[in-house]
Order: structure tokens, then sequence, then C-alpha cells
């Protein structure tokens, strides 16, 4: 009590959430429960018991073990950390753009980093996740700078509508280079199309290791940059004059932006709408502070990217819907809903 | 000073310079050169005056069944919906008073999409592909009129209209993909190819199902010139000036969704033509309606009919869609033109 305490006294929050902490902590154990949830539910049914007995005495012979150790751990690896990434980037680039609207998929940033791996994965044929993964980072700065300068050319700055056409622009010019390359290629279609849907799905550990260095620091500065976030949401003029960087910090967020969701691409392939719609809700449960907005925003992601992982392998059984495929269909409403909420009022 | 002559034919009245005349016409001659180079290259090649002898019907050879029957209907149906997309992107986008605006953007060619790889992965096998195009219109339609609806609130905003496009269209996106990964490998290989655009094998029976949409709805463009110009003066202007916005806004989208779902029906979903056709326009002559919509529609046809002349000749004897040429040759004039203009 006096550790929370002396917290939501340094906060001084104004808007009245109180805390924070708590709901991270009671964020944290949902998480736990949808982690345990993925590795649990699918195809094969795996009791608590023998979930644990999986995870902590693995018996190699056992077909229960091997399924939640070999295929299910390292799926929900994937989604936590696309999930946290996806929706962390999206967080930055809504206050990045002060766009309510702003997120990877949307923005294009998702599309250029497509292209650049299917582009560099069909034309070398290569598989390794090292090189996959800079390539993806390239296309998505690519992509987002842009859009960026599209969105921003002529007077007035950058309005959200202007920046969505140009992410929509992008996004079409990209997916009509990947649409030419898979035409023209047709031997690797079929799998390059699964993964352009966005999966989570066979990914083994050791494809998932070399994004930690990448992904993890990522959200760590991200979260520590909370403070000079909500700064800048008060202005780049009261931010200069408050004695921030505000050149530099752009800067900054913008590199984590395509970090974030350049690895994210590499992963997972093109998953839309969490970045979009995490932030939102996060808002709505923790107020306006980002010190609390980003890591709210890390773990409800993954949350959300665990549980639609787990849905769709049960809605048209014994098939699997992309992860990617549901996102944007429980997106979309949601994104129907920002639009005309937002704009009647504005 | 401003040299301008009248020119009225019924509803249709506009005060051309000289100067858009004759880039018009230049234009025309251009498409013209085009469309004999595209007739007589090939897998076999033509000398252009055989090609020429044979449009007039003075040659009877292999050579005259090669254009007549093989050519032909494959460049008229290229350059018609080139120029029907073309047009359709020029009313979108001053509708929606965006040059980003186009209609594979804003999610038209989606609806037409869904309703397509519906119908190849499940309906296809059954039914007999001859009703592909009415299902793509049908989707294009439906999915317009879900945008239009969802945009209202008190009247249609060109902005929230554009934002609700985009939305619908990931999700219009992710339920195609999640068709064509459900689907068997043979049947991802058409929609795939459907969805990039090609005018692959279109006879003289595609061509006479497809004129009378364009012999309906081009005059009709035309002739609502001038509530397009207007429009683009913003709502409060046009409703000032005398202008039904709400209704005319409506009447607008449906002609560009009907135009641009009826080229998509035949072709597929080819991108970018209704994106760029009306930059290009906008460069070349005034910015009038009137003026700007022939030469949209030339510069449309032409890139659809150069895509699908590169397609079929560049990787002889692999015949590649044409829409994957019109993104490779206008994405990147595309970039050049947004970054040189201002707006």
């Amino acid at each position: 009590m006096t550790t929370s305490a002396a917290f939501s006294g340094a906060i001084s929050n104004p808007t009245g959430y109180q805390n924070p902490i708590r709901k991270l902590i009671l964020g944290l154990v949902l998480l736990a429960m949808t982690f345990c949830a993925s590795l649990a539910f699918g195809q094969t049914s795996v009791p608590g018991d023998t979930l644990f007995a999986a995870l902590f005495h693995f018996d190699a012979t056992n077909t229960q073990h091997l399924i939640v150790t070999g295929s299910r751990f390292p799926r929900a690896i994937t989604a936590t950390l696309v999930g946290a990434a996806l929706a962390v980037a999206g967080a930055l680039m809504q206050a990045l753009t002060r766009n309510p609207l702003a997120s990877p998929a949307i923005l294009g940033v998702n599309a250029g980093a497509v292209f650049a791996i299917v582009c560099v994965s069909t034309l070398l044929v290569t598989s390794s996740m090292t090189l996959l993964l800079w390539v993806g980072l390239a296309g998505a700065a690519a992509a987002a700078v842009l859009v960026y300068s599209l969105g921003s050319a002529g007077g007035g700055g950058p309005t959200p509508v202007r920046l969505v056409l140009a992410g929509a622009a992008i996004t079409a010019l990209f997916v009509s280079f990947t649409q030419a390359l898979l035409v023209t290629n047709q031997e690797g279609l079929d799998s390059v199309l699964f993964w352009l849907a966005g999966s989570v799905s066979g990914r083994p550990l050791d494809m998932v290791l070399p994004t930690l260095p990448l992904i993890l620091p990522a959200l760590m500065i991200s979260v520590l940059l909370g403070r000079q976030i909500n700064l800048l949401m008060s202005g780049d003029d009261i931010a200069k004059g408050l004695g921030q960087n505000v050149v530099r910090l752009k800067a900054l967020l913008g590199l984590l932006v395509v970090c974030l969701a350049g690895s994210a691409v590499a992963l997972a392939g093109s998953v839309g709408f969490v970045g979009l719609i995490v932030p939102h809700m996060v808002r709505g449960w923790f107020g306006r502070d980002h010190r609390w907005v980003i890591p709210g925003s890390a773990l409800v992601g993954a949350i959300l990217l665990l549980a639609a992982d787990t849905l769709a392998r049960f809605i048209i059984m014994p098939q699997e819907i992309p992860v990617g495929v549901m996102t944007a269909l429980i997106g979309t409403p949601f994104f129907i809903v920002l639009c005309r909420r937002g704009l009647s009022r504005g | 000073m401003d040299k301008r002559s009248r020119l009225s034919v019924g509803p249709v009245s506009v005060a051309i310079s000289p100067q858009s005349l004759m880039v018009t016409g230049l234009i025309f001659i251009a498409c013209s050169a085009l469309v004999l180079l595209a007739l007589s290259i090939g897998s076999v090649d033509i000398p252009p005056a055989t090609v020429i002898r044979s449009l007039l019907g003075t040659e009877n050879g292999p050579e005259a069944f090669v254009i007549e029957v093989l050519r032909l209907p494959r460049i008229v149906m290229g350059f018609l919906v080139g120029a029907a997309l073309g047009v359709s992107g020029l009313i979108l986008q001053s509708v929606v008073r965006n040059p980003l605006a186009s209609p594979d953007i804003i999610g038209i060619s989606g609806g037409a999409s869904v309703a397509a790889v519906a119908f190849l992965s499940f309906l296809a096998p059954s039914v007999g592909s001859h009703w592909l195009p009415v299902m793509a219109i049908a989707g294009a339609m439906i999915a317009a009129a879900i945008i239009y609806l969802l945009a209202w609130q008190q009247g249609v905003t060109p902005a929230r209209l554009v934002l609700i496009g985009i939305g619908l269209s990931a999700a219009m996106g992710a339920a195609t993909t999640l068709m064509i990964t459900l689907s068997p490998i043979t049947t991802t290989m058409t929609a795939y190819i459907w969805l990039t655009g090609s005018i692959y094998g279109s006879d003289w029976d595609d061509v006479s199902a497809f004129l009378p949409w364009m012999a309906a709805l081009l005059p009709l463009a035309l002739a609502s010139g001038r509530t397009i110009d207007l429009q683009e003066f913003g709502d409060t202007l046009a409703t000032g000036l005398g202008l039904a916005v709400q209704r005319n806004r409506l009447l607008l989208l449906f002609l560009s969704v009907a135009l641009a779902g009826s080229a998509v029906a035949y072709a597929g979903a080819i991108g970018f033509v209704g994106l760029i056709a009306p930059h290009i326009a906008r460069k070349l002559v005034t910015r009038h309606f009137t003026a700007l919509a022939p030469v949209a529609a030339m510069i449309g046809g032409a890139l659809v009919v150069a895509a699908d002349l590169i397609g079929r000749t560049l990787f002889d004897p692999l015949d590649l869609p044409a829409g994957v040429f019109v993104s490779a040759v206008g994405a990147p004039f595309f970039i050049y033109l947004l970054f040189r203009q201002r707006y």
C-alpha cells in the first residue's frame, strides 16, 4: 500500500485515474492466463496438469508434451512479442503524428516491410531470419519516410485524412509490387500467402530469437520515454519551451516505430489493426498519461493477439484462420466507429 | 487575351482553350500509334501496313485472323477498361477533393475482389466462369453502398467517405486473403491473377458485353461536368451557387462506382490506373472536367494497353497480367508527381 501510494503521489494523475500499477498487475495476470490458454487449447486440448508437466518435467515421448513445447510455446511467444511490438508502435505513432488513426498497417509501414521481405525471399531464395529482419526494417523505414513526407507535402501539415490517404496510396503501391513478384514467381506462392495474411504459427524458437535483441530494447526505451512523449503531446512549442529537443525526440520515436513494426512484420507477416485499436483501448483504461499508456499497450496488445490466435484455431476447425485476418475483422468495426465519432466532433 | 471557343452539345457546354484542344488531339494521335504498335507486335510480328489493311478489311490471311480475332478485341478491351478507370478516378478525386483517392484505394475494387474471389473459389467449378463479371459488379456496388451508408451522418463528407472506404477495404482485403488461403492451389492462382488484373483472352463477346456500360456511362459523366466542377469549390460555396450537394455527390459516386465496377468486372482488380490517369490529365489540360475527362480516358486506356503489350511481349512465351506492369510503370511516376505537386 505504501509503495502504491508513493507511486500515485509521484504521478499526481490529474485525470483521476488511480492506481495504474494495480491495472498493470491485472494486465500481467490476464496476459499469463491468455498465454496458458494459448498453450492449452487447439485441435488437441491439453489439460492443466499435463501442461505444467510439459513445461517443467518435459517428456520427449509424450505427444501432448511435444505439441506444447514444440509448436504452441514458440507460437505463444511469437504472438506475445508481435502483439506488444505492434501495439506500442501504434501508440508511438499516434503520439508522434497526434493522429488517432495512425498505426503501422494503416500508414503503410507494414506493407513496405512485407514487400521488402517478399522481394528478398523470392529473389534470393533465403530464409535466414537475421537477413529478413534487416530487410523488413529497411522496407518499413522506406515506407514510413515516404508516407510521412507525402502526407505532410503542401501547406497545413499532415492532417489525419492526408496521412491516412498517403498511407493507403503507399500501401497500394507496395501491395501491387508484391503481387507482381508473386505472380511472376509462382512456386512459393502458397506458403508466402499464408505468411502475408499474418500468421504466428510455424515459427520455431530459433527464428524468434534473432528479433529479441531488437524488440525488447525498443519496448524498454519506449516505456522510458513516456514523460517526454507527454510533453510532446502538449504541442511542439510547449515541449520546446520546457527544454525538450523535439527534433531528436521525434526522430527517436520514428526509429522505434520502424524497429518495432519492421521486426513484427518479419516475424508474423502483416497483422493489421492491433496498432490501431490497442492504444485507444488502453487510453480508455489508463488515461492519457503515456508513462502508463505505453506499458499498458504492450500488455493489452500481447493479450489481444494471443486471444485472437487462440480463437482462430476454433472458428473453422480443422483449418486455421490466419491471425491477421482475425485482427482485421475485429478491428474494422472499431476503425469505422472511430472515424464516425472523431470526425463528427472535429 | 484568353482565346476560348465555346462548344455546346445538349447539356454539355464548355469553354475550350485552343491549347487544350491541341493537346487532346496530340494525345489522340499518340494513342492511335500505340494501338497500331500493340496490334503489330507480339509472338508473330506483323508489319503496320498489313495491320491497317486488315483493319480496313482488305486483307484476308492468317495475319488478319491474328489481328481481328486475337489482338484487336484484347486491345479494345484494355483501352476501354483503362478509359473507364481513368474517368472513374477523375470523378472520385473531384468528389472527394483529394488527388490521392481512387476506386481501388477507397474500397470499390475491394468489394469487387471479395465477390470475384468468393465466386472463383466456391461457385465457378459448378456454375461456369461467365457469371464472374456479374458477381464482381454486384460486389463493387454493394461495397460502395455500405461505405456510403456507414459514412452517412446528416450527409456525407468527403473525409469520412475516404476514411471509411480505406477501413472497409482493409476488412475486405482480409476476407479475400482468407478465401485465397483456404481455397485449393489451382484456384489460388486464378484468383491471384484476377486480383492483379489481366485482359488475357478477352474476345469480342466480352467487348460487346462491356461496351453498353461505357456507352451509357461516359456521356452521363460528360454531361455532369459542370456539377463536378462546382462540387470542387467545397460544400458551402457549391450550395450557395445552387447545387444540391448531397444529391449530386451520390449521383457522381454512383457514376464512378459503375465505371470502375464494370471495368474491374471484365479485367480484374487493375490498380493505379484510376489514380494516375487523372494526375497526368491535370498536368496536360485545363482543370475543367469536360476537358479533363477525354484526356484521362485516353491516358488510362493507353496505360492498360501499354502494360498489356509489355506483359505479353517482354517475357514471351509467358503472358503476364497487365496489372503487374501498370504498377511497375505507373508507381514511380505517381510518386514523382506527388512530390512535385503541392496540394
